[in-house]
């Protein structure tokens, strides 16, 4: 079965999101008042597996080892079928 | 004696570094391809700076599951001295061989300037020509130094003295204002919690202060530490 993952990678929080503090800053000066933007990143990921259960495990291993950072990062995972 | 330069795709300061090595220190040193996974002829290693990869993923995360990685961690589990510079710290940090992680700079943006350094442990084979307390001038070139530890982390780097080097002012003041990437506690460098301390990380860039007429030599006492280390052997 192919599945097809996306993955979301946020840094933890309390952490500092510079990124995101200069967008807040230049949708202030656009005229938007928000309460907070942080950043985060989404990679997909499709990859041939027996059970959904494995392809999560798969894909969770790979977060791990190499996607996020644990140190800084968070991730979820959703994982559905390939159209 | 002989000193690898590990070189991977958009390694930048490599040349820099074995010029340092060669012709100002005067140690034998050759650059290293990072396909190589055997550096048993090699005393040493340095990583030096750049942008591994295009800093895909996070800086340093690829370079670090690279095959000669796996080299470098043997190297470091034999006592052997590893530097990563800028780069070469993300890269050490994204492997597992120094704690911690470097992040994007507090104010996002790229800084090249000259930054002084307080000399925090000088019991290390990098740190030896220096005088504790001593104050030196190392440039910084980077977008993401921000250094960052968990409390229980950074409470044993402390413990430990792992940390080497802390951002400050002239007069050997570590604080916010002299701080150029909002890394914790002014952290510059640190080394591995091993005894021997065999590993280091840093920021700011030793081989772009090591001939007076780059406006500092303090850096090169980095690289005579770490060859006098080896050869005391």
């Amino acid at each position: 079965m192919r599945y097809h993952a996306e993955v979301t990678i946020e840094l933890k929080s309390g952490m500092l999101d510079p990124e995101g503090t200069t967008i807040k800053r230049a949708l202030e000066h656009l005229g938007y008042q928000t309460e907070r933007v942080s950043t985060a990143k989404k990679y997909m990921i499709e990859l041939d597996a027996e059970s959904a259960d494995v392809a999560t495990q798969k894909v969770d291993e790979m977060c791990q080892k190499l996607i996020a950072n644990p140190i800084i990062h968070n991730y979820t995972i959703e994982l559905e079928e390939s159209k | 004696m002989k000193i690898a330069i590990i070189q991977f795709g958009g390694s930048n300061c490599d040349l820099d570094v074995l010029h340092v090595l060669q012709d100002v220190v005067g140690v034998d040193a050759e650059l290293v391809w990072y396909k190589e996974e055997n550096l048993n002829q090699y005393d040493g290693a340095i990583i030096p700076g750049g942008f591994s990869y295009g800093d895909y993923l996070r800086a340093g995360a690829i370079a670090a599951r690279t095959p000669i990685m796996d080299a470098v961690k043997k190297m470091a589990s034999e006592g052997k001295p590893v530097m990563g510079i800028c780069n070469g710290f993300q890269i050490l940090a994204e492997s597992g061989l120094l704690d911690g992680a470097l992040t994007t700079n507090k104010y996002p943006k790229f800084r090249c300037e000259s930054t002084y350094l307080k000399v925090e442990n000088t019991d290390t084979p990098f740190t030896s020509r220096f005088k504790k307390g001593e104050i030196v001038s190392i440039p910084i070139a980077h977008m993401e130094g921000n250094f960052y530890a968990d409390e229980n982390t950074l409470a044993r780097l402390n413990e430990n003295e792992q940390v080497v080097f802390r951002y400050a002012d002239i007069n050997g003041n570590v604080t916010d204002d002299v701080n150029p990437n909002g890394s914790q506690e002014n952290i510059a460098g640190i080394v591995n919690a091993n005894a021997k301390r065999n590993v280091i990380g840093l920021m700011p860039h030793p081989e772009r202060a090591s001939e007076a007429i780059l406006r500092s030599n303090d850096g090169i006492k980095m690289f005579q530490s770490m060859v006098d280390h080896i050869s005391k052997k």
